[in-house]
Order: C-alpha cells, then sequence, then structure tokens
C-alpha cells in the first residue's frame, strides 16, 4: 500500500513545469481547422498555448523541438459524455459519484464537486489521447420507493492534465427521456415529459415571480430553489440539454418540446435518430452517436443500425462519436469508436472532427479547444500511424502543453509483470 | 443394461454425438424404457441432440487471397477450395471444374470466427426482462440446467454477430451461481430450434464463475455463498456430492446395491469428472483461479477455460503448465473490484508464456467484431516488444477458441478436411476498416455483405432496419 502511494505521488511530482516554448517538428498535422493537414507541419507551443501552426514556421530558439519524424499530430480528443474521474470501480466498491438515488436532487445535482483529478482513470485515457472530456451525471435510479427524477442534474467539462482541471461547470443539464425516463416517472413516457415540462414552468414561473415566491405570496413549487435556480440557465438557453433519448416518436416530441421552450438539446443515444436526421439538422440538435450501437436493446432501438454518423453528418448533423463503452473507463475506445463510423461510411476528417473539434463545439469550447489552432490550448497528440487504427497508440500526449507522463496504474501493472527476476511484489 | 448406458465410455457410443455426456445417454435409456428409442443407430434419435443440417453447400474456389490459416501460418496470394462442405485443399493455382470463383485478389481469408463466450438467445435482444434467460438465479449450484434449453433463436444478434464473421459460438448461462448450467456450442445458422443450431459433436461446457457475482447474488439474500470462502465450499461440497453420485452407479454396476435415482444436477457435474464435459470458469483474479486450478486437483478435474481471466497474466506460466485456457477480453476492466487490474497486454503475454489464449466478447457487440479486439492488443503488445503478426493473433479467436469449446478436430484452422467454416475480410482484419465480405460455414455461403438474398433475418426484426440490412 505504501509503495503504491509513492508511486501516486510520485505522479504528482513528475509533470515537468511549463518552461520555454515546445516545438514539435516534421509531423503531418491535421490541425483540425482551417489550415486542413499539413504535411511536415509545426506545432509551436508556447506557455501553454498553440503560437503558430504551420510548415514554415521558425521555432524560436532555446525551445524545446520534438521531432515527429513524419507521424501524425492531431488535436487531443474529447471526450463527449462519460463519467471520468467520478468512478474508480463501478460496482460494489465504494461510491459511484454520477448516479444519484432518488429525486433529493436533480436539476442542482452538479458533478464537479466530486471530480477526482488523481483518479486512476485519468491517466490510462490520458495516456492514449484523450485531453478533454465532458463528465455528467447518470440518469440514476429510483430510491426504495420508486422516486427518481428524470432530470439528472449537471455536467462539467474537465482537461485531464493535473493542474486547473476544471474548465467549466454547469456545462449541461443531463435529462432521460424514453424508456429510461419512463423508469424514473411512474412507467410511463408521458410521465417523463410531463416530469420535464413541470420543471420548466415552474423553472418559468420561478423566474418571473422569484420575489413573489420569497416573500411566500407565489405557489409552492415541486422543485427546491436550488433545483429552479440550476434550471435558470437552461430555460435561459445557456446550458443545454443532453437528452438520453432514442426512439424517433421521442425525438419527434423532443423537437416541438425544444421549440416551444427554446431551449437547446443535445441528444445521446439517438438510436432511431437517422430517420429523422433532417429535421435534427434543421433544428441544430446535435447527436452524441455510438456508431457500433446496432442492436434493438430494447423497444426504444427497434431501428438501431450501423452507419448512423454518417447519415446524420450527411445531412448536416453535428456529430460527436463514442460508443457506451467507450465514456468512461475505456473513453481511450473513442478512437476505436471514430474507425467504425468510417468503416460505416463516414469520411475520415470527418470522424477525426468528431472526437475533438465537434465535440469542443457542441459545449462551447471550441475558442479555446479541439482543433489546432493558434490561441488555443496545446492539446496535442502525437501518433505513430492513424489515430483511428486499432493498433496505434499516441507516442506522446500535451494538455495545456504540459507533456503528459506516459504513465498509468495499467503501465505499471504491464511493466511488473513483463519482469521475472524477483517475485512481483518486489519488482518496480 | 442400464449401466452400459451410464458410462458410453465402455459401450459403443451413440452415433451423432462423438463426445457423449452420460446425461445424454440417461436421455437415451429413459426413451428406451418408454419403448420408443429403438433407432439408436439413427441421429436424432436422442433428445436435445443436433439436429444441425448445414445451408447448402457449394464448390467454391477462393482465389488471390492472404491466407491466415489459423495453424500460425500466413499464405500469399493463396487459393482456397471448398468441396462439399470441408475444405478440400489451400495452395497456389488450385482449379477445380464447376467451383463458384471468388476473386479474393487484396483480400483475406482467415478461419470462421469463434465467440467461446456468448450469450445471444439467452439474454437476447431486446433486453426486456422477459428475455432474461441466463442466470437461474434461485440456487448458488444449479448444474442441472442447460442453456440450450433458453436459445431464442430469433435473437437479432446472431445475424450481427454473423456479419462479424462469427461462424461458430459456446451460449454459456451467466455468472450468478458457484455452477450456473451447461453451455452449447452453436452453429451461427439461423434455426426454428436450438437443436437445428447445435454444433454436431461439440461438447457440452459447464459454466462456473467464482468471485463477486455468486457471493454477490446469494450474500446479498444472507445466504451461502456470502465470501469467497463460501464460494470454495460450494464448489467442493457439489463435487463431493457428485463423486459419491458417480460412485454410487459404478458400485450398481457391478452389483453393489441399487443405481440412484436420475439426478440432473449430479449427472452433469459426472460428466465433468468423466472428462466429458469442458469447465468454462468466470473467473478474474489470479489468486481465484489459482485456487480454482486446486480444487480442480483436488476432485480431478480440469478447468479447461478460465472466463475473463482479467489478472491472467500474473499467472500465465501456471495458466501454460495447467493447459487452461484464458478467453479474456482486450481492454475492459474497472466495472468491478476483481476487474481492476485488466490491461490491455493481457492476452499477449499469455499468448508470449505459451498459454492457451482467447479473445472473447461476453457482449452482442462486441462479438461482432472480435478481430478488432485482438487487433488493439496486437498493437498493445508491440509497444512493449512483443511483436504478434497477424497470422499468430487470429488464432486468439479462431483456432484456440475451438480448442477451447473441444472442436479443435472439425473447425478452428483452414486445413484440409476441416469443416468448410471461412471468413473472407475486405482488407486485414485487424483494421478497423476492414469488414467481413463473405462468411461461409461449412461450405455454405452464410453471409454475403450487401447481398440480401443471401443474408438471414429473423422473425423479430422484419420490418426494421436491421430487416433492411441496416444492421449489419
Amino acid at each position: 500500500m505504501n509503495r503504491f502511494i509513492t508511486v501516486i505521488a510520485l505522479f504528482a511530482v513528475s509533470l515537468p513545469a511549463s518552461a520555454g516554448p515546445t516545438a514539435i517538428v516534421n509531423g503531418k498535422v491535421h490541425t483540425v481547422g482551417p489550415q486542413g493537414t499539413i504535411e511536415n507541419g509545426t506545432v509551436l507551443i508556447v506557455d501553454g498555448r498553440i503560437a503558430a501552426v504551420g510548415s514554415d514556421v521558425v521555432v524560436p530558439e532555446g525551445a524545446e523541438t520534438i521531432d515527429a519524424g513524419g507521424k501524425i499530430v492531431t488535436p487531443g480528443l474529447f471526450s463527449p459524455y462519460g463519467h471520468l474521474g467520478l468512478v474508480e470501480v463501478s460496482s460494489s466498491a465504494g461510491p459511484v459519484d454520477y448516479s444519484q438515488r432518488g429525486e433529493q436532487f436533480t436539476a442542482s445535482f452538479d458533478v464537479a464537486d466530486a471530480y477526482n483529478p488523481r483518479s486512476t482513470l485519468i491517466p490510462i485515457n490520458r495516456i492514449e489521447g484523450v485531453t478533454r472530456a465532458v463528465i455528467a451525471p447518470s440518469p440514476g435510479y429510483p430510491d426504495e420507493t420508486g422516486s427518481g427524477h428524470i432530470i439528472a442534474g449537471l455536467a462539467a467539462i474537465v482537461n485531464l492534465g493535473d493542474d486547473d482541471f476544471l474548465d467549466q461547470r454547469a456545462a449541461a443539464m443531463v435529462v432521460v427521456l424514453g424508456e429510461g425516463g419512463a423508469s424514473l416517472s411512474g412507467g410511463t413516457r408521458t410521465g417523463a415529459w410531463l416530469m420535464l415540462r413541470n420543471a420548466l414552468n415552474e423553472a418559468l414561473d420561478y423566474r418571473e415571480h422569484k420575489g413573489d415566491f420569497e416573500r411566500g405570496m407565489r405557489r409552492e413549487y415541486t422543485h427546491s430553489m436550488t433545483d429552479l435556480d440550476a434550471l435558470q440557465g437552461v430555460i435561459n438557453g445557456n446550458v443545454p440539454v443532453i437528452v438520453s433519448i432514442d426512439r424517433a416518436s421521442d425525438i419527434e416530441v423532443l423537437l416541438k418540446l425544444v421549440n416551444e421552450y427554446s431551449i437547446n438539446a443535445i441528444i445521446t443515444g439517438g438510436s432511431e435518430a437517422w430517420m429523422l436526421a433532417d429535421e435534427l439538422a434543421a433544428a441544430r440538435i446535435p447527436v452524441i452517436v455510438g456508431p457500433t450501437a446496432n442492436l434493438p436493446g430494447n423497444f426504444d432501438r427497434i431501428n438501431a443500425r450501423l452507419g448512423t454518423a454518417s447519415i446524420l453528418a450527411a445531412a448536416g448533423v453535428k456529430i460527436a462519436i463514442a460508443d457506451s463503452d467507450a465514456r468512461t473507463h475505456n473513453a481511450r475506445n473513442m478512437t476505436q469508436s471514430a474507425g467504425n463510423a468510417v468503416a460505416y461510411g463516414l469520411d475520415w476528417d470527418s470522424a477525426l472532427r468528431a472526437i475533438t473539434l465537434t465535440p469542443a463545439e457542441i459545449f462551447g469550447m471550441a475558442a479555446s479547444t479541439g482543433s489546432l489552432e493558434v490561441g488555443k490550448a496545446a492539446d496535442v497528440v502525437i501518433w505513430p500511424g492513424d489515430p483511428l487504427e486499432l493498433t496505434n497508440y499516441p507516442d506522446a500526449v500535451f494538455i495545456n502543453g504540459e507533456s503528459i507522463p506516459m504513465v498509468s496504474r495499467q503501465t505499471l501493472l504491464r511493466d511488473r509483470y513483463l519482469q521475472s527476476d524477483k517475485p512481483p511484489a518486489y519488482r518496480d | 443394461m442400464q449401466f452400459l448406458l451410464f458410462f458410453p465410455e465402455i459401450t459403443n457410443r451413440v452415433p451423432g454425438g462423438p463426445v457423449k455426456s452420460i446425461s445424454v445417454a440417461l436421455a437415451t435409456f429413459v426413451l428406451f424404457a418408454a419403448g420408443c428409442a429403438e433407432e439408436t443407430e439413427d441421429k436424432g434419435s436422442v433428445a436435445f441432440e443436433s439436429r444441425y443440417e448445414g445451408l447448402a453447400a457449394q464448390t467454391t474456389l477462393i482465389t488471390g487471397a492472404t491466407i491466415l490459416t489459423g495453424t500460425g501460418d500466413r499464405l500469399e496470394n493463396a487459393d482456397l477450395l471448398l468441396v462439399d462442405g470441408k475444405i478440400a485443399e489451400i495452395g497456389a493455382d488450385l482449379s477445380m471444374d464447376d467451383a463458384d470463383i471468388v476473386d479474393a485478389t487484396g483480400k483475406w481469408v482467415t478461419p470462421g470466427v469463434i465467440d467461446v463466450h456468448s450469450h445471444l438467445g439467452v439474454y437476447a435482444s431486446p433486453g426486456t426482462q422477459s428475455h432474461s434467460d441466463g442466470n437461474e438465479v434461485t440456487s448458488p449450484v444449479t448444474a442441472e440446467v442447460w442453456a440450450e434449453h433458453a436459445v431464442w433463436p430469433n435473437d437479432p444478434g446472431f445475424t450481427t454477430a454473423l456479419a462479424g464473421g462469427v461462424t461458430a459460438m459456446q451460449i454459456l448461462p451467466g455468472s450468478a451461481n458457484l455452477i450456473g448450467g451447461r453451455g452449447v456450442t452453436l452453429k451461427n445458422v439461423p434455426g426454428r430450434n436450438v437443436m437445428d443450431m447445435k454444433f454436431p459433436g461439440a461438447p457440452h461446457g459447464l459454466k462456473m464463475a467464482c468471485g463477486e457475482n455468486p457471493k454477490r447474488v446469494y450474500g446479498g439474500r444472507g445466504q451461502a455463498p456470502a465470501t469467497r470462502m463460501g464460494n470454495v465450499a460450494g464448489y467442493r461440497s457439489a463435487w463431493i456430492d457428485a463423486a459419491e453420485y458417480r460412485d454410487k452407479m459404478k458400485a450398481a454396476e457391478n452389483g453393489q446395491g441399487e443405481m440412484p435415482k436420475r439426478d440432473l444436477k449430479l449427472e452433469t457435474l459426472v460428466g465433468v469428472l468423466e472428462g466429458e464435459i469442458i469447465v468454462h470458469n468466470h473467473c478474474y483474479r489470479a489468486d481465484e483461479m489459482s485456487v480454482m486450478l486446486e480444487i480442480a486437483e483436488e476432485f480431478d478435474y480440469k478447468v479447461g477455460t478460465f472466463h475473463h481471466a482479467v489478472e491472467a497474466y500474473k499467472i500465465a506460466d501456471l495458466l501454460a503448465e495447467a493447459d487452461t485456457c484464458s478467453a479474456v477480453w482486450a481492454d475492459w476492466w474497472g466495472f468491478k473490484m476483481e476487474a481492476f487490474d485488466g490491461i490491455r497486454e493481457n492476452a499477449a503475454i499469455l499468448d508470449q508464456a505459451g498459454a492457451c489464449t482467447v479473445i472473447h466478447s461476453d457482449s452482442g457487440i462486441g462479438i461482432q467484431r472480435l478481430n478488432q479486439e485482438s487487433a488493439k492488443v496486437m498493437g498493445a503488445a508491440a509497444r512493449v516488444g512483443m511483436d504478434i503478426p497477424p497470422e499468430s493473433a487470429i488464432r486468439w479467436i479462431t483456432a484456440n477458441a475451438a480448442k477451447s469449446l473441444g472442436i479443435a478436430e472439425q473447425t478452428g484452422t483452414l486445413e484440409a478436411g476441416k469443416m468448410g467454416d471461412v471468413v473472407v475480410w475486405d482488407g486485414n482484419p485487424f483494421s478497423v476498416y476492414s469488414k467481413a465480405e463473405r462468411v461461409y460455414i461449412d461450405g455454405a455461403l452464410a453471409f454475403e455483405r450487401g447481398n440480401d438474398d443471401v443474408n438471414p433475418v429473423t422473425d423479430f426484426t422484419l420490418g426494421t432496419a436491421a430487416a433492411a440490412g441496416g444492421a449489419q
């Protein structure tokens, strides 16, 4: 145990301070920005930001130079939805900080306070290229009395660096509808819609009559003041709602509701979203797609299929990509998800964009991350080959310009068991 | 007479089932008693026997391919000939009159993919409570139940797995119980019932489970097992009962005492002790797998395969020595405590130690891409200097899987005389972009990408996107 703590402590001090400029030279740079792909490109990092990108960048004297040797350079991966840093072990091993039982807290449940930047999951995922992540509450589950709520609470955006890791609180509100929503609202999807409408209506009423409410001159609300405060961002259009929803008919209801309340929605799940691709494009509702989710896990997903990513993209829907099992412990597998989207019709550049810049856009972070553009945070990954290919793992990762040690608890285990000189407990 | 039927190793084996479990022999006996099973020589005369007939096989010549044989070889610009459902020949410049010619220039050919750990049919899609048929969570030892009695052939997962190149798979009970019941190996063809799909001659498996699941399920009810200690006591007690049952039957055969009443639970366990049913043991931790090997030693049976085996890399030498396979994921980890030490190099370290290594799915989604899971391991292994070429890695999802299931004599490699279970990939199967283009099962074209005339559609998916080919 002491040895383990020592190792963790070593991690904490082994990060190099952001000293002088760093130049990654001689890379095939996929900027995912207006500069497109640059052969023999240079990415210059100064003070944690990208200072220059191009084929004719002058590397300042004294800059640390990393020769990419013609390898691939991309922006860091942006995990569009998951629970990184909110869990170590999912089952029977302590709190799972994204899943709140019952309905004591709903909209105000903010996962940011539970985020652990020292979680074992962070190194495991960042050394494979994940540099930013949406960390979300999950829909939760009913308590012993069967009470639950379809509003799970507030998601945050973090970077997977060690310092200043919280990029944005209240980045989105998570709501579950459809079959999942039904299970939390008395057994019907209508109940789920009513629950959502009631919350939005109360938030609107509260906005207009907050003073009266505080003076006891307004009716009681079913939601607490903290929850109604948290919903203000949603009804003001500042906080998008991540809606977990699959069935086409539910998405049709969502399209109407979004219009009615002037809220911004982001769909996750979306098994049948491909059937409404044009409508979603017109309504500017992005979809977080799991490209391999082709089985009808329930009757909401009866028309689940492959190729959803390419169908939505072709219609002009903004897509972020991560399969459901590529969102937390294995968020790193979002490259595999993207590769499978390509296998079923999405063009490669769009696939890379769907795991970098597009999720940053969807969550309002594109001004500061998501592509290799001057002024953005230096989240950069050097790959030995095509990042979507299964056999390629990063050679180097930078988050906010910091070079990430390519060490995780898994690499330590691996290296220990590749030795045989001493009993395992006495090896490195 | 009775006893002869109980112990087929001392009588003639009943045709149609090269590995005759005692229970099948028992079933035969029951039918005899009822006077309705005079045709013991006929295939299909035994209850629950395979009635697999296969699709219509074509004489097919696949030419110009990169062939991974599953025996460790990689052949370039090679041809493969399928005749009468079997692999007839592999080599250069083959020819055959009247064969369907498949130009596989630039394509790759491998044995059919085999998944040793699937719950298709017993946890079918849609995953409603009504379809929850994989765990008989009513007692920690339910050796008497058989997965095949719950397999729903209309699970849409069978056809999507087919599009992933899967030609055979073992359907297992779940892991709630210490001993969960019998698994069944299927050919991935449509059937009206499970008998139509059963892999001819494949032995049964016995699902066992270590660790967290049984103790959580039963401990949560205030009954045994509530700890790993209780788990082990549960297995040992079961084997003691089985050995006693076996001994009573043997004694009765020798005229000592009466034949015990037929016991479904114990006859399955005796099948393991007699080496006719293969143990498939869900087990994560290295220390627990080691304990399970001790139990096998105590009761003189063999652990065929540890499933999941997330920590197998810690005891690769012990597993190699025991000739026990490990069926693992590429990278699943952390979903419970006993999965906390998962590493991507697990399969590679096992392979390099000479242990039988299998990549499995345990997932209706994962089964569609066992090639991709293997590729992730190859890449991870290469980072630490373990170079595992495609011709080796393909064995994890073909030959080694066949060994795990006891069907290596029939399938799992591309060798003359074996079943014509073959996949034509549109590129290197270890690329994320490659897809199975054609899948042959016993020499019959079972799947052709995009060809609605060839590809099966389950009853359940009629009228959906899947029926239109969207799910493949």
